[in-house]
């Protein structure tokens, strides 16, 4: 049966393999010690690993994990072993932009925990029970922070679709590359 | 993008992340969650019901639960229900930061459907507010906790959704929709002309969001699936997300028309082709891998391949790794096709990225060729040292399939395998190399020598008593018969000085073997094994007094050598959870445990008994009938005194179903042969509630099977509704013949009429026959399926003049496989060693058997098929057997088959 690309999970943990910030998606995982268990599993296996601007990846127990190191934070995303490592990965640049964005910059665990509601409404933006909502930083940034502007739909919807449209510039940009 | 992480990365703290760690122990205390405590949390939640909301501090508080929830906290029934109802009080609050929280806090609760009429209403309202990240967001949050009955109020709103002209909105109705259909299928499927629509979206995530919900929609329809692939394939797909999509579908088109046309003409092809020239590499990797998996010609594989390459030597570890992992795939069907990569595959060995490597590593090692083995092992010397135990076997797993693809160059591959042996590593590990050695062993012989002196190397230092005990076992079978056996008796016997009890226990085992096989050894053997009767442990002791007196010849346990061999060392044939099951049933008496009525036939599976399905009452049925077991037969047989002067119970069939599914009266039988008599079992089912059977007898006509004479019956008294009873017949037969024949069978029986209200029985009865199907005894009902756990060594311990060879033509067949099974069933043999699995497009195959035949006879079947023609199968049978007779018995049966 094939099937639409799926994400079983996103990781924020700190550089000790503690949770800042997880999202579940799939039944895989169904206890807290087995989620736990797969947090530490994921964290020791790429402890090692050198982080570089490119995201990493490792397969292992049936998963496929992208993953990127910011400072003093992990980014992981979990996907099935039949799954398009690409996909995951846009996943994953999607959601550390998106950070960055939100952040302001300032990509470390003290900021992320200070800013935890604004990094949980990015995990839920991006991606809804497994099923990619969206992979554009800027737009997911853009859908986390665009309060505050009561009653003023036009502009908020204006703003959207311009993001829309610069997701679309950069998305070729980076296609042609 | 990238832009500010470039420099984040560039920062001198990242060169020195050990130097953060005492910070970030500091940070703790700076935590804005620090000490945090959930009734504490509970309690400020309070501030929801404040009619004068504030929502920054509320934003504070959801933000604590969401915290406490996340850290894997979780509520009580009743606190959570508290703290929903308290959080539905702020939709109240104007402030949109704080609806969020609110929509996410809701979706994490999953409240039960009492408490989602609460809120329905304020989402409702949400769903239709002028805001869209409003609009959107109450689609999810609704879409998530909803019910049906609930959904079909709201489908309206959503349809709407679906074709909004915000692509946030649309998308939230969509992946909405993709997980209601689970739950409401019906419904969702009205949605499809918007879904449809939604397809065309000029928004990119829209036409993807829409492309998969319309494919779940159409799902089992596959004509609609291919329309629906052919108008998208003409490309109006922009996402390269929903291109990845319509990838997937088309390849799934492809595979389902080609299973049904069996014509090479695949209809999309083209379409993949074209996506491996697409510009983005997400729809790229996935186009060459379905094409890759697909089965097509070297010529349209090609492009495939070389898009891949290219991959292989990007600068996205991700990417390396998509390529290398497809790569490998392909390699293990089509090595032949991955050569043109060995180059960036050789370079790709010293990646960063470990999995990279390792992929490169098994991949190269399946695409080597002979020339290439020596070269490609030193290479991976290097690379083994520091690369973690489960990658290192994955390699060596690799190492052993290429050994066998070149027999030849085994010396440079034991020689690896040794080294690997004395380096570090876990048991897991160590097992592997073990395994592939012992596997090199028995298929390559030249190997043999020179791998068993790697393995009394390795035991010599080795930490892991399975491991040490498994070779022990191996050298006895083995080390006796090579060229010079006395090399091994020092690694063996420094086992029993050095090691623990188990080990020691195997060595004594192992040093007997060599003592009993090889003559010019024996008496030193027994130097050794006197030491071992001063042993501190039990079991090596009576190890070593057994081996003593039994090579001695003192005690008179058999009254030959060879007999004693096979006391000690013989194989031990009973399987051993029929051993187990046996012995659990044993009750402890004056009769002693008797292991020559345990049965030896291995059980593929347990045997069911089959109920007679339909018309059976729904409720206080009675629970199935336990599964009977090959010892419940020989329970239910031996308290028949009409059968128990027929001696032990050699083999019981399968039952065998008499009757249709679905009939009035279920009936199936099982074959229980004897050494001159056979016994039917018919068990009976009564499915019609309104009739009780009376004196059931099966009346079974024997003309058509001239070696049997019935001898007796025992019908059945009575039959009442779907309570099974059983009714045997016996035969007598020629002793040890086995005898074929064909049965008709009637049922007789006397019926009577059941009140079903009262369960009354009516007095009066009639007389009827039901017809069922007749009963064939055929040759496999005499030979017992046995396995053998070594067949070349119990190939080589029978007697070669018991051999016999013929050569036989199947004539056409559908596929070697078939013809395999086919021979496999007329003989209901054994197969050994999994050689009943014909590899695909396999030109020749051989399959070893192995069974005991009527008499007690260990059969041994050396089965060499090859095809010839076409279709035409030809084959070669070698029987072995501890009798001649049976040999060429097994030959009579397969030229009659």
């Amino acid at each position: 049966m094939e099937s639409c690309p799926s994400v079983k999970n996103i990781l924020l943990l700190d550089s000790e393999g503690k949770r800042v910030a997880v999202k579940y998606y799939t039944d895989d995982w169904p206890t807290l010690s087995a989620k736990l268990a797969f947090e530490k599993s994921v964290f020791v296996k790429t402890q090692k690993a050198t982080a570089g601007a490119e995201a990493e990846i490792v397969m292992f127990d049936g998963h496929i994990v992208v993953y990127k190191f910011i400072q003093d934070l992990h980014f992981f995303v979990t996907g099935g072993e039949e799954e398009n490592e690409l996909i995951l990965a846009s996943v994953l640049q999607g959601f550390t932009d998106a950070v960055d964005i939100i952040l302001r910059n300032n990509v470390d665990k003290r900021t992320a925990l200070e800013n935890l509601d604004l990094i949980l409404l990015c995990l839920d933006e991006i991606v809804d029970g497994g099923i990619v909502l969206e992979t554009e930083g800027s737009v997911i940034a853009e859908k986390v922070s665009a309060h505050g502007i009561e009653g003023a739909t036009s502009l908020a919807e204006q703003t959207i679709v311009q993001a829309l449209t610069t997701a679309r510039e950069h998305l070729t940009k980076s296609l042609l590359m | 993008m990238p832009r500010s992480l470039a420099g984040d990365l560039t920062d001198p703290e990242m060169a020195q992340p050990y130097m953060k760690k005492d910070d970030d122990d500091e940070d703790v205390e700076y935590s804005p969650f620090y000490g945090i405590e959930k009734g504490a949390v509970l309690q400020e939640a309070r501030a929801f019901h404040d009619p004068q909301l504030d929502a920054r501090k509320c934003s504070q508080v959801i933000t604590k639960l969401l915290y406490l929830l996340n850290q894997g906290e979780t509520f009580t029934k009743v606190e959570a229900t508290e703290v929903f109802f308290a959080v539905t009080k702020l939709f109240q609050s104007k402030d949109a930061g704080l609806r969020r929280l609110v929509y996410l806090m809701i979706k994490e609760l999953s409240p039960s459907s009492d408490e989602v009429i609460i809120v329905t209403s304020s989402l409702m309202k949400d769903m239709n507010s002028k805001t869209d990240m409003y609009r959107a967001n109450a689609i999810r949050v609704l879409c998530r906790i909803i019910d049906g009955t609930l959904l079909t109020q709201i489908e309206r709103y959503l349809k709407q959704a679906i074709v909004d002209k915000n692509p946030v909105v649309a998308s939230a109705a969509l992946v909405s929709g993709i997980h209601l259909l689970q739950a409401n299928p019906e419904i969702v499927k009205r949605w499809s002309n918007e879904v449809q629509e939604a397809v065309q979206s000029r928004f990119a995530l829209v036409q993807f969001h829409g492309l998969a919900l319309l494919h779940q929609i159409r799902q089992n329809d596959r004509l609609a699936i291919s329309k629906m692939v052919s108008g998208l394939t003409r490309g109006s797909v922009r996402s390269p997300l929903a291109q990845c999509l319509l990838i997937r579908y088309t390849s799934q088109v492809i595979r389902e028309s080609s299973m049904n046309t069996q014509t090479s003409d695949r209809p999309f092809f083209d379409y993949l082709e074209s996506c491996l020239r697409h510009k983005s590499e997400m729809v790229i990797l996935e186009a060459a891998r379905k094409i890759a998996e697909m089965d097509v010609t070297s010529r349209e594989l090609a492009p495939a391949i070389t898009v891949l390459q290219l991959f292989l030597s990007s600068s996205k570890p991700v990417l390396r790794f998509a390529a290398v992992r497809t790569l490998n795939k392909v390699a293990m069907t089509r090595p032949l096709a991955v050569t043109n990569c060995n180059v960036d595959l050789e370079s790709l060995m010293s990646d960063q990225n470990r999995s990279i490597a390792t992929l490169a590593i098994t991949t190269l090692l399946k695409t080597g060729n002979e020339s290439s083995v020596d070269r490609l092992m030193k290479q991976i010397t290097n690379f083994m040292s520091d690369i973690a135990d489960e990658f290192k076997i994955v390699v060596v797993e690799a190492i052993r399939s290429l050994c066998l693809k070149f027999p030849l160059k085994y010396r440079s591959m034991m020689n690896f395998l040794s080294n690997s042996l004395r380096e570090e590593g876990g048991f897991e590990y160590k097992k592997a190399i073990v395994d592939s050695i012992v596997t090199l062993i028995s298929e390559i012989p030249d190997a043999k020598e020179i791998g068993l002196l790697y393995l009394c190397e390795f035991i010599e230092d080795c930490e892991f008593t399975y491991l040490s005990s498994q070779i022990l076992h191996l050298l006895g079978n083995e080390g006796p018969r090579t060229s010079d056996p006395s090399r091994y008796i020092r690694y063996i016997y420094n086992r029993v000085i050095l090691e623990n009890a188990t080990v020691r226990a195997s060595a004594v085992s192992t040093l007997a073997k060599f003592g009993a096989l090889v003559d010019a050894l024996k008496p030193r053997i027994f130097v050794l094994l006197r030491r071992c009767l001063f042993d501190t442990d039990d079991e090596v002791r009576d190890r070593a007094t057994l081996y003593l007196q039994t090579l001695d010849g003192e005690v008179a346990v058999g009254s030959t050598e060879k007999d004693v061999k096979e006391f000690l060392f013989g194989s031990f044939d009973v399987p051993l959870a029929n051993l187990e099951a046996s012995l659990k049933t044993y009750e402890p008496s004056e009769e002693p445990f008797d292991i020559s009525l345990v049965s030896r036939e291995v059980k593929s599976q347990p045997l069911q008994e089959k109920k007679a399905p339909g018309k059976k009452p729904l409720a206080g049925a009675p629970a199935p009938a336990p599964v009977p077991a090959v010892d419940a037969y020989q329970k239910i047989l031996s308290s028949i005194p009409e059968f128990s002067g027929f001696g032990r119970l050699f083999k019981s069939s399968e039952p065998v179903e008499l009757t249709e599914a679905e009939t009035e009266y279920a009936i199936n039988v099982v074959k229980h042969i004897y050494s001159s008599h056979v016994v039917l079992q018919y068990n009976c089912t009564n499915t019609i509630p309104e009739q009780l059977l009376e004196n059931v007898t099966v009346y079974v006509d024997a003309t058509d099977a001239e070696e049997f004479s019935e001898v007796c019956s025992k019908p059945l008294r009575s039959l009442p509704y779907d309570s099974p009873g059983q009714i045997f017949v016996a035969f007598e037969k020629p002793e040890h013949v086995p005898a074929t024949g064909k049965f008709s069978n009637v049922l007789k029986f006397v019926v009577k009429e059941v009140d079903t209200s009262t369960g009354e029985v009516d007095e009066d009865g009639v007389e009827d026959e039901y017809q069922i199907e007749d009963l064939e005894i055929v040759s496999a009902d005499y030979m017992l399926r046995v396995a053998v756990s070594n067949f070349r060594n119990a190939w080589e311990n029978m007697d070669p003049e018991s051999e016999r060879v013929d050569e036989y033509g199947l004539g056409v067949r559908e596929s070697l496989a078939e013809a395999v099974s086919a021979v496999i069933s007329i003989l209901g043999m054994q197969p050994c060693e999994g050689t009943e699995v014909v590899p695909k497009n396999a030109r020749s195959h051989t399959c070893l058997l192995s069974g005991v035949f009527i008499g007690d006879a260990k059969v041994l079947v050396r089965l060499s098929f090859g095809l010839s023609g076409p279709k035409e199968v030809a084959m070669k049978l070698a029987v072995r057997s501890d009798d001649p007779e049976v040999s060429d018995k097994i030959h009579e049966i397969v030229a009659s088959g």
